[in-house]
């Protein structure tokens, strides 16, 4: 048995068990941003979601946004781009942290 | 008894068994929706199962090794029920390629002769590789198709080589490219011509189709920018989990997880408008179906007797209780799906 199973994303509205209103606000909240077409269409927000869901590492929605990313009419070179997106954003990130070593190097005469 | 018998019983058993999982019928009556046939606007013939391909996701599981064709005789009495009945405006012809069957040309032709709107579903790559069996050359389509005003429809499944090869077979994309552009040539898909260009979009996969606005708008874009191309109109279409899909599906274990996606996106309203109302499906030996799906599960039309074009009669068959099963929900997941794209 795996810490997280596949078929466990089907139990997400079961966190609404306890105070069931602020489970419901978020997934209308969550459904409004997500689900409908915007400023953005569907088929960016759900690539964003797909990147967001690598750089967190959350195996539920990299399931649930590689299916919704197809359905959505997306294919898997632009999908793959996504993730490369957040790869890249991740190193940069890491790497921009590279000035407060040298801040410190500097500071310390090295 | 034989383990041909015993594959036959097995497959029989788990299909019942599907029908009560998942219950269409039920839903249908649960959600009060009208479900009677409304008319005949369209005969659709599955002249043939011979195909120059053997795509992944084939309801009919045609590919070059099949031999069924559609008759001289068969084909004279569809066409005797076509000038018959006015009502009846469109004949689709279906295949496995439909131009592999040897009276295919005359069909279209008779047909035309007789007013109605003739529909070929024309898998492109078929003008280039002729008949797998016998060799003839089928470079004259384009050609045949714009003399006689046909409506073509072809699989594209996508606008990129990727999920169509995935799909169809290596190089299908290229040769699907090339012969959409010699339609193009003479006529279809350009604006007042009349020459009626429609692609068939479905999924490379256990996932739902796209927005059929959607992807027609980047089909048009990619098509015209990359290869110059231009049809008409896209259909979406969803994959059935009948035959070769099915079986796909099942060996990646993921046929139940399909099967409640479908169920999970029925859509009332995609249910009003399910093709099995406005049509029936005619199967190479002439017996008749509400559906090529139906046809190709062997569900044949029952009023009283079996139904064929021998004993075709419009009234009666306007009064049939059409045959629902696990696979309908297939038409009426999302936004619907049918021969002519989305039925929401």
């Amino acid at each position: 048995m795996h810490y997280y199973e596949s078929d466990d994303l089907k139990k997400f509205a079961d966190v609404g068990r306890f105070r069931k209103e602020l489970m419901n606000k978020f997934f209308s909240y969550y459904n409004k941003v997500v689900g409908e077409d915007g400023a953005l269409t569907k088929r960016e927000k759900a690539l964003i979601a797909l990147a967001v869901a690598h750089a967190k590492r959350c195996p539920y929605c990299i399931d649930a946004y590689t299916t919704g990313c197809l359905e959505a009419g997306a294919n898997p070179d632009q999908m793959t781009e996504a993730v490369h997106v957040a790869a890249a954003m991740d190193a940069g990130i890491t790497l921009v942290h590279g000035v407060q070593m040298n801040n410190v190097l500097d500071k310390v005469g090295a | 008894m034989s383990n041909a018998t015993l594959e036959l019983i097995n497959k029989a058993t788990n299909s019942h068994e599907d029908d009560r999982k998942y219950n269409f019928g039920k839903i249908l009556s649960e959600s009060q929706i009208a479900t009677n046939p409304r008319s005949i606007e369209t005969l659709q013939l599955n002249v043939t199962k011979l195909c120059n391909q053997a795509c992944l996701h084939c309801h009919v599981d045609a590919s070059p090794k099949r031999t069924e064709h559609m008759d001289l005789r068969t084909i004279d009495r569809c066409l005797e029920i076509l000038a018959e009945y006015d009502e009846i405006k469109n004949v689709d012809i279906t295949g496995g390629a439909p131009e592999l069957n040897p009276h295919f040309d005359y069909l279209v032709r008779e047909a035309k002769k007789l007013n109605k709107h003739v529909m070929s579903r024309h898998n492109l790559t078929v003008t280039f590789d002729g008949n797998p069996v016998t060799g003839e050359s089928k470079a004259y389509l384009p050609e045949f198709y714009a003399e006689h005003q046909v409506e073509v429809i072809s699989s594209l499944p996508y606008y990129q080589e990727y999920f169509t090869d995935k799909q169809r077979g290596r190089g299908v994309f290229n040769k699907s490219i090339d012969s959409l552009k010699l339609l193009n040539a003479q006529g279809y898909g350009e604006e007042g011509t009349g020459l009626q260009l429609n692609l068939v979009y479905n999924p490379a996969g256990a996932f739902l189709p796209a927005d059929q606005a959607t992807l027609e708008k980047d089909f048009k874009k990619e098509l015209l920018q990359n290869f110059g191309i231009q049809f008409n109109n896209l259909f979406v279409i969803t994959n059935m989990p009948i035959h070769r899909f099915k079986d796909q599906l099942k060996r990646r274990g993921g046929y139940e997880e399909y099967l409640d996606k479908l169920v999970t996106a029925f859509n009332p309203s995609a249910a009003e408008g399910i093709m099995c109302r406005f049509l029936i499906s005619v199967s190479y030996d002439g017996r008749i179906f509400d559906c090529d799906f139906n046809q190709m599960l062997d569900m044949q039309v029952k009023n009283g007797k079996l139904s064929t074009v021998f004993n075709f009669n419009y009234d009666d068959l306007l009064t049939r209780k059409i045959f629902f099963a696990s696979h309908c929900f297939g038409c009426t997941a999302g936004a619907g799906s049918s021969c002519g794209g989305e039925t929401a």
